[in-house]
Order: C-alpha cells, then sequence, then structure tokens
C-alpha cells in the first residue's frame, strides 16, 4: 500500500495546503505502515521548489511538466493524477481540498473506482473497518464515514493536521505519461486573480469586515489590521451583495470556508449563514458596537465598541508589541 | 436544447443540527426543508436560459417520497416537469450513478446543480457524474452563459476567477452569482400541480462510503469582553492567553 498526494502550486510555490495534504500523508503513512510518501505536481514549477514538498514530508515528487497543464484544466488534472496513481502501484490518494482540488478528486473517485471522502478533519480509524472522520452540515457536524472500496481518496480540510517542516528535500523525478487530447475539452481563456494576497482559504489570520464598515471607503482599516496581523482579508455576504468587495472574499454558508487559527471579525452581526463559514476557527474575536449582536455568543474574546475608533488602537497595539 | 437541474432537499441554513437515535440519525424535528441554496442558483440560471432558448428544463431529485414539496416548488419557479429517484441519498456515488442513468436516457445538452450540498456538503457529485458520461464538468461556476453550442463560464478559483469555454453537452455545479434566486409566483405554484413529477427506481445500488454516527462540535465557552478604550488587553490575551500572535 503506498500514498500519493496530489499537490497544488501557484505563483512558482506549493501551496501551503498542499503542504498539510503532504504532512497528512505522511502521518498516514506512519500510522499504517504504507511506506514513503510520493507527490504528484502538473504543470511548470522548479524542481528546487518541488523538493521543498521534503520538508513537509514526503520522499519523492512526480513532476509532470507538460505545459498544458498549467492551468487547471479539471479533466486533464484528473486524467494525469490517475495514470500517475497507476504507474506508482498507489492505493490512497491524499489531496487539500480547493476549487481545482476538489473537481479533480470527483473524476477521479470514478475512474479509480475509489471511495472518496471530503472535509476529512483527522486521520482514519484503522483498526478495523476503515473509518473517516469528516466534517457536514458546513462545519456544524461531523460524521464518521466507513470507506468500503479498497482504493481511497481523502479530501482534507485545512488543520487536519500539524504541518510538518523538518523533514529532508524530496527527490524530483519527471513522470512519463500521456494525456489524450479529449481531457482538454474545456478551455481556459484567460484568469483575474489578485497577486501576491495572501489567498483566504489558506490563511492562518482572517480578518473581516461587514456592515458596519458603512462603506468600500472604509476597507483601508481592514487592510491596516489584516497587513498587521499578515492576515487575508474576507467580508460577510451583504458586502459582497453590494459590491463594496468581490465574491471570492465573501466568508459564509455560500462563500468561502475559513479555518484559520485566528478569525477576527468588525461590524458583522454574526447571521448564522456567516457563522457557518467561520466555525471551525480556532479562535474568534469579534468588534461590533452592538452588545446584543448574536455574533459576540460565538466568539472567544470581543470588543463593543465603534470599529472607526476600535481598529486604528488595535492596528497600533499590534504594532507595538511586534 | 434540454436542460436537467439536479437539486437536494436540505435543512434550512437558518436550522438547529441535532442528531437521534443514538447519534445515528438527523432529527427533522422543527426543520424547515428547502431546495439547497446553491442547487437553487442552477436553478434559476437554468429558468433564465430556458426562456431565452426556448429549452426544455426537467429538474431531478434523488429522495423518498417526503421530497415531493421540494420538487414541486422547483416546477413552481419553471421547471417543466420533475424526476425523482426513490432512494434515501446516503451517498455521493449512488446518487451520482442515479442522475447518469436518467441523462443516459434523456441525452440532455446541459446539466447543472448546485456546488454542492448543504448537509454533506460533498462537492463532487457533478464531477461523478461528467466522469460516469463522459463530459467535462465544472465547478464552481459564478456566470454561465450559452451561444450556439458554446458555454462560456467564469469558474471561481481561490484570489479570484478564471473564465473557460468548452462545447455542449456539460456538466456544471453552480453557486452565486450566476442568477438571482426565483420565488415561485401565484401563476407558477398553480401550474406546478399539475406539471408531471416521475417517480423511477434506483439503478444500481453501489455505494462506496456509510455513515456510521454522527458528533456535534464541543460547546463554545463564554466571551471575553474587553473594555474598547484597552485593546492592548486584546492583544495580550491574543498573544499570552490563545498563542496566536
Amino acid at each position: 500500500m503506498s500514498i500519493l498526494v496530489y499537490i497544488e502550486h501557484a505563483e512558482g510555490s506549493i501551496k501551503k495546503t498542499s503542504l498539510e495534504a503532504i504532512s497528512y500523508g505522511k502521518a498516514l503513512a506512519d500510522k499504517t505502515a504504507a511506506g514513503d510518501v510520493v507527490a504528484v505536481a502538473l504543470g511548470g514549477i522548479s524542481d528546487e521548489e518541488l523538493a521543498k514538498a521534503g520538508t513537509a514530508g514526503a520522499a519523492k515528487v512526480l513532476h509532470v511538466a507538460d505545459g498544458k497543464l498549467d492551468a487547471g484544466v479539471i479533466q486533464a488534472h484528473a486524467e494525469a493524477v490517475a495514470q500517475v496513481f497507476k504507474q506508482v502501484g498507489a492505493n490512497t490518494l491524499v489531496l487539500a481540498k480547493s476549487s481545482l482540488g476538489d473537481a479533480v478528486a470527483a473524476r477521479l473517485a470514478v475512474k479509480l473506482d475509489a471511495g472518496l471522502v471530503s472535509n476529512v478533519v483527522d486521520l482514519p480509524d484503522t483498526s478495523g473497518e476503515y473509518k473517516v472522520k469528516r466534517s457536514i452540515y458546513t462545519g456544524k457536524a461531523f460524521a464518521e464515514t466507513i470507506v468500503s472500496k479498497d482504493k481511497k481518496i481523502l479530501a482534507i480540510k485545512k488543520n487536519a493536521v500539524d504541518l510538518i517542516t523538518d523533514g529532508s528535500p524530496a527527490a524530483v523525478e519527471k513522470a512519463d505519461i500521456t494525456i489524450g487530447e479529449e481531457n482538454f475539452a474545456a478551455k481556459i481563456t484567460s484568469t483575474d486573480k489578485a497577486e501576491g494576497e495572501i489567498l483566504l482559504p489558506e490563511a492562518d489570520i482572517v480578518v473581516s469586515g461587514g456592515r458596519g464598515m458603512k462603506g468600500p471607503e472604509n476597507w483601508g482599516m481592514i487592510e491596516g489590521l489584516a497587513k498587521e496581523l499578515g492576515a487575508a482579508t474576507g467580508c460577510s455576504k451583504p458586502v459582497s451583495d453590494i459590491g463594496w468587495r468581490p465574491h471570492h472574499e465573501h466568508v459564509g454558508q455560500t462563500g468561502v470556508k475559513v479555518a484559520p487559527t485566528l478569525y477576527v471579525a468588525v461590524g458583522i452581526s454574526g447571521a448564522i449563514q456567516h457563522l457557518a463559514g467561520v466555525n471551525s476557527s480556532k479562535y474568534i474575536v469579534v468588534i461590533n458596537k452592538d452588545p446584543e449582536a448574536p455574533f459576540f455568543k460565538a466568539a472567544d474574546y470581543g470588543i463593543v465598541g465603534d470599529a472607526f475608533e476600535v481598529l486604528p488602537k488595535l492596528t497600533e497595539a499590534i504594532k507595538a508589541i511586534k | 436544447m434540454k436542460i436537467l437541474v439536479c437539486i437536494t432537499h436540505v435543512p434550512d441554513t437558518t436550522s438547529k443540527i441535532q442528531f437521534t437515535d443514538n447519534n445515528t440519525k438527523f432529527d427533522k424535528s422543527g426543520v424547515q426543508f428547502i431546495i439547497g441554496p446553491y442547487d437553487d442558483y442552477a436553478l434559476a440560471r437554468a429558468v433564465e436560459l430556458k426562456d431565452a432558448l426556448g429549452a426544455s428544463l426537467t429538474v431531478l431529485n434523488v429522495g423518498e417520497a417526503e421530497t415531493e414539496p421540494t420538487l414541486r416548488k422547483a416546477l413552481a419557479i419553471g421547471a417543466d416537469d420533475a424526476i425523482r429517484v426513490n432512494a434515501f441519498p446516503t451517498d455521493a456515488l449512488f446518487v451520482a450513478k442515479q442522475i447518469a442513468a436518467i441523462a443516459k436516457e434523456n441525452n440532455y445538452d446541459l446539466i447543472l446543480m448546485g456546488r454542492e450540498s448543504i448537509d454533506f456538503n460533498g462537492g463532487m457529485v457533478h464531477g461523478m457524474v461528467g466522469e460516469l458520461l463522459g463530459m467535462p464538468s465544472i465547478s464552481p461556476v459564478m456566470k454561465l452563459d450559452i451561444d450556439g453550442d458554446t458555454v462560456k463560464m467564469a469558474r471561481e478559483i481561490e484570489g479570484g476567477k478564471e473564465y473557460l469555454e468548452a462545447k455542449l453537452p456539460l456538466i456544471a455545479g453552480c453557486q452565486e452569482p450566476i442568477a438571482e434566486w426565483k420565488i415561485p409566483n401565484m401563476r407558477g405554484i398553480m401550474s406546478a400541480r399539475t406539471k408531471p413529477l416521475n417517480v423511477v427506481d434506483p439503478k444500481d445500488g453501489e455505494v462506496a462510503t456509510d455513515v456510521t454516527s454522527f458528533q456535534l462540535p464541543p460547546a463554545k465557552g463564554s466571551v471575553k469582553l474587553v473594555d474598547k478604550d484597552n485593546v492592548e488587553e486584546l492583544v495580550k490575551l491574543l498573544k499570552n492567553e490563545a498563542k496566536v500572535l
């Protein structure tokens, strides 16, 4: 039995969530005596960067360097990973939940005749039947799930395991596969992406603003605090609905679900749909001038006060301890 | 042009999630069931496409008889007919196989559904159906237009979006802001009563997973409030107590 980890990269670096997936694979391999963890990367990225998969626990990285895989064509990625999975004789595929990862994993489940579990929050219990704990009802509950297929695919949620950072560099090898033209039926014509920003689903700290910020012109205060904290910025649904902020910043039931170690909510009342997107956060800080705001019930720390007064002071206080 | 929209029948987003029977069953008492919010976006866009292109629109649910009011609501919103596969949906592969079997019989040009259901959040059924039918599956789609036999889409990615094109037939998992949710009007509700709702038996019973028990997360302790004129105290707590700074 061997474990393959599908890793994604952006702007020349392996994504942090993919490094976590490698560490999950390593912990699973150690637990089940499954031997070395192999990672697979698709598209253009340097060997030097891929070797860093080793620090998170991979022994080897197989690189399919085909430039056509730079754009994340779902079908082509699924086909490439399926071929590598078979070549290495893997039994379990691990990947991080993401926009691309989710879409690729679903096709792979059928291609490989594997049992797919998504939103995995812990290592499987392999003492009897293969049992995995996953998050359901948008973070409001968990389900113990038995996988009855021999092959498994586990799409893991952020913070499912601790990131390993002290491994040795991985050996990087080219994988020799051919992907049929039929897998490129969907063509990506362009992308429109913020460069250099900390991405919301991967951030350890998130600062979000709600309607209490009164207008998009006041977002500098949210960004100022986020910058001091090294955080990504998010917003509530009404804020993205009225166009103050782009949709990919909307945190909540029908937006991005985040699981940072620290979530700071400013001027957000805490509707149940917003809480559904943040309830996997380790610590929640709420700043709201309304002491009755329901968000305080879900918070670890709170300040009742006007965001326009509190934010600049808080930003300064954080700067002061650095 | 034939469009199929697959919908889930799920607890309303404000529902309190609880379990019964020694944490093996979802507690339905006092819970209102709705069309999955993401499926509702897919349905809304499908109704717009139907009106613009003169397409037919079928809505499908894999579920037991209790889901029929949800299917009737989809008919009231604008679907022409409904299919219910009479089975309790516990596993994504099982549901995907039911959808694929019906799609093979009916040759739909476009299959839409939500990016994920809001109960199990798997987000995998569209991809499985795509692979089973050998069609492209694109998700999460936030914009979808049809120009002849070409579908132009925007897909949300981390930190932005990518624009794609593909030929029909295809499958898309949808999310906002693909269309505004539609509220059924009186005429829609009246006509929905007489639109066809066909019940069929499941085709293939294979499953890949099985849920054995549920758990609720541990209850949150009470909030520690810090005075607004003493924000340094909050920074101290975050640094020394929570150890997150």
